[in-house]
């Protein structure tokens, strides 16, 4: 298993990098970069889908309802498909794979996280909905000021766990030549040819790592907030082994 | 003057059972009515009608000549005009004491900065609760929660206050510190609706006293006349089960 | 490249073919790697009721392994990296054999049944103790406390877990095409290539992965309260 000391000491740059600067930025900064981003643009879709669910205008929630249930249907891979294949077609030019990638990700979580924030919103005793309702409070006002605020802050651990979930996700950027770690790890195997067993399990022990770490994170925000919250009638939402993902 | 609630022929159904049958009763400005009666009775829907947190199917229900449940019915302006206490608080846990206080009249009112801050501050001395401005809800106990979801429903100086069953959730010490503040609000002139089953309250501070049973209002009394000598039998029956205690 | 939508073009003869080879591939790979998870779940949970420290750490391990590693480098792992592993006579057999299909099974199942054990275990943790002490109190032995006791409630708690992670199951059942098994999302791709009706071939498939997808939580949801109604709470 020297190997795999060696492997490492001679092509940690590309799986940290990729061929940067003779190319595109790839490898984990690639994954990490492409996971955060996808996190951050999905998470306001994955909002407005929530509070559309909850919603009180039927045809609204219907909606919502039908965009949930398809993406969770359909394989993540059909899904970067159909990305690669409509939005050359409705913005006139191609895309790069990252961008491909990014846009299927951002697409799929929308679902997912929209679960995760509605799953929020429900967990919350209706009290706090009919004591803000009752001091004269709008709907509007009373979801942005008293219903999400709380919430968001208790579905923290299941947003990180979704994090994890994206993380993983990313790896199938391979099938389109997406450069993050796992196509990384390809062209280390191309290169090397002779020892494909060490240079996969190099790359599994860098998805573990990090997101084993991420898992603690999430537990550590967890317990936290179980402490804080459950002596006052909110409940945390857990990491729900419903709602992840986990490809 | 006109009553500053009145109910008329008010029905209400959950699915097939039915929850309020032919209510019709006034509140008079100033006028502090206590509801009681065995559980089940309908009380507590009673009162959650008023400000529209239950609907109605028959009836009309005016607040101050207004008709909560009409179509064009302004809720939230209405709802800011009726405070309602909960039997469980509901504080909002992630605000503290004073914003939890300021939080509706900053919204609705505009009321900010100093300005609010110094009303609230004055509502928390009036519950005897000043030195808590600053804390969580979770630090509180239940009677200190308690007096502060008054206070907060103080700010928006509703002319009404609504209680439903407001100490049932205290333990017994606590609850002489609530009771304390609700009579201090009657002594002040305040109309008040109060589901209770403090009867030592009741007799002290309530105007008048409905007494409920399946979804009726069965007897309204003073206090002296309802707990010497209940007329319906059905309330005779109530007062001596808490004789009996 | 408009073309007008044209459905049938592709549902006949040897693109259907493909298809529905496809989706047969699906079914089987999905099929396997459930009773193979399955039974790997139910041993290891058991293993892990014997309440022996280092057992329990490896279990745990086996179960973080799977589920902080992406599915696709766990199956790549497999397919790449293990046959270097073994001896040349087995590599022989192996690629005579349809290694791809052997190991996307191996992979997926290994990697689910990591799933399953953590919804069963989940499932039986969240029945009260006062089960187990009350059935036995009455004179119940432990067979018969599990079977009519706690086995039940366990079912019951964690079917929705198991129902959803079968879908997942079945989702990733996909990620196979990767490493050359024509399965349905790479049979799609094929009738894609062949006749450029890239939009209708990937609503064929779309459509079977989400009634299929809707079957199974259907099922589920009819499980779920079939149990429910026999507990009568």
């Amino acid at each position: 298993m020297l190997d795999i000391v060696s492997i490492v000491q001679q092509n940690w740059a590309l799986f940290l990098i990729g061929q940067y600067p003779h190319g595109p930025l790839g490898g984990l900064a690639s994954t990490l970069i492409l996971a955060a981003l996808a996190l951050l643009l999905a998470f306001p879709f994955g909002l407005l889908l929530a509070l559309a669910r909850v919603s009180p205008w039927k045809g609204l929630r219907l909606l919502a309802t039908v965009w949930v249930y398809v993406l969770r249907g359909i394989p993540l891979l059909m899904v970067i498909f159909w990305t690669y294949f409509l939005v050359p077609l409705l913005i006139g030019h191609n895309i790069t794979g990252f961008m491909t990638m990014l846009c299927t990700l951002v697409i799929y979580q929308s679902a997912y996280l929209c679960e995760i924030i509605r799953g929020g919103i429900q967990a919350l005793p209706a009290g706090q909905y009919e004591a803000s309702r009752a001091l004269g409070l709008g709907y509007v006002r009373t979801t942005v000021w008293v219903i999400l605020p709380q919430a968001l802050y208790n579905a923290l651990p299941s947003l990180i766990s979704q994090f994890i979930s994206i993380i993983k996700e990313t790896s199938l950027g391979y099938v389109i030549n997406v450069q993050e770690v796992t196509f990384a790890a390809n062209q280390v195997n191309n290169q090397l040819l002779t020892k494909p067993f060490q240079v996969f399990f190099i790359l599994a022990i860098i998805y573990y790592l990090l997101c084993f770490g991420l898992t603690h994170l999430a537990g550590w925000v967890e317990r936290r907030i179980a402490r804080k919250r459950l002596g006052d009638g909110g409940q945390a939402v857990s990491s729900d082994p419903l709602l992840a993902t986990d490809n | 003057m006109h009553p500053m609630i009145m109910f008329s022929k008010i029905n209400k159904w959950y699915g097939e059972y039915q929850a309020l049958t032919d209510i019709t009763a006034e509140v008079q400005p100033g006028e502090v009515v206590v509801l009681c009666g065995p559980s089940g009775s309908g009380k507590s829907t009673l009162i959650r009608t008023v400000n529209r947190l239950e609907d109605i199917q028959g009836g009309q229900i005016l607040f101050d000549g207004q008709d909560v449940h009409g179509t064009d019915a302004q809720i939230n302006r209405l709802r800011s005009r009726v405070g309602f206490v909960f039997q469980s608080f509901n504080l909002f846990p992630h605000l503290s004491v004073l914003e939890n206080i300021t939080l509706a009249p900053s919204k609705i009112r505009s009321l900010k900065g100093a300005a609010a801050k110094q009303k609230a501050m004055e509502l928390l001395d009036r519950v005897g609760l000043a030195h808590k401005a600053g804390a969580y809800p979770a630090q509180l106990s239940g009677g200190q929660q308690q007096r502060v979801a008054i206070a907060r429903a103080l700010a928006m100086e509703p002319p009404v206050m609504l209680f439903d069953e407001p100490t049932s959730a205290l333990d017994p010490e606590m609850v002489g510190e609530v009771l304390s503040v609700m009579k201090g609000l009657a002594k002040d002139g305040m109309t008040m609706m109060c589901v209770t089953h403090e009867m030592n309250f009741a007799r002290e501070v309530a105007d008048t006293i409905w007494f409920m049973d399946a979804g009726q209002i069965l007897e309204k009394s003073k206090p002296s006349s309802f707990f010497m000598q209940p007329s319906h039998p059905r309330a005779q029956r109530f007062i001596a089960d808490l004789r009996a205690h | 490249m408009k073309q007008d939508f044209d459905l049938a073009a592709i549902l006949q003869g040897e693109y259907a073919e493909l298809i529905v080879k496809g989706i047969e591939m699906t079914l089987q790979l999905a099929l396997f790697a459930w009773l193979l998870a399955m039974v790997l779940a139910l041993t290891l949970v058991t293993v892990r009721l014997t309440g022996n420290k280092l057992v329990d750490r490896l279990v745990a391990g086996y179960v973080s392994y799977h589920r902080n590693v992406p599915t696709l480098v766990q199956l790549m792992l497999w397919y790449f990296g293990v046959p270097t592993l073994l001896n040349e006579s087995t590599q022989l057999w192996l690629a005579n054999h349809n290694t791809e299909y052997l190991f996307s099974v191996i992979a997926l199942g290994l990697c689910q049944a990591a799933y399953f054990c953590e919804d069963i275990r989940s499932g039986l943790r969240a029945i009260p103790a006062g089960q187990t002490e009350a059935s036995r109190a009455l004179g119940l032995g432990y067979v018969r406390s599990m079977r009519y006791v706690i086995l039940p409630q366990g079912v019951r708690n964690c079917l929705p877990s198991l129902i959803n992670h079968t879908v997942l199951l079945f989702k990733n059942t996909s990620l196979a095409m990767a490493i050359g098994v024509m399965e349905l999302t790479y049979a799609t791709r094929e009738v894609e290539n062949y006749t450029f009706r890239t939009f209708e071939s990937y609503l064929v498939a779309t459509v079977f992965y989400l009634v299929f997808s809707l079957l199974l939580m259907g099922v589920g949801a009819l499980l779920a309260r079939h149990f429910s109604k026999a507990m009568a709470r």
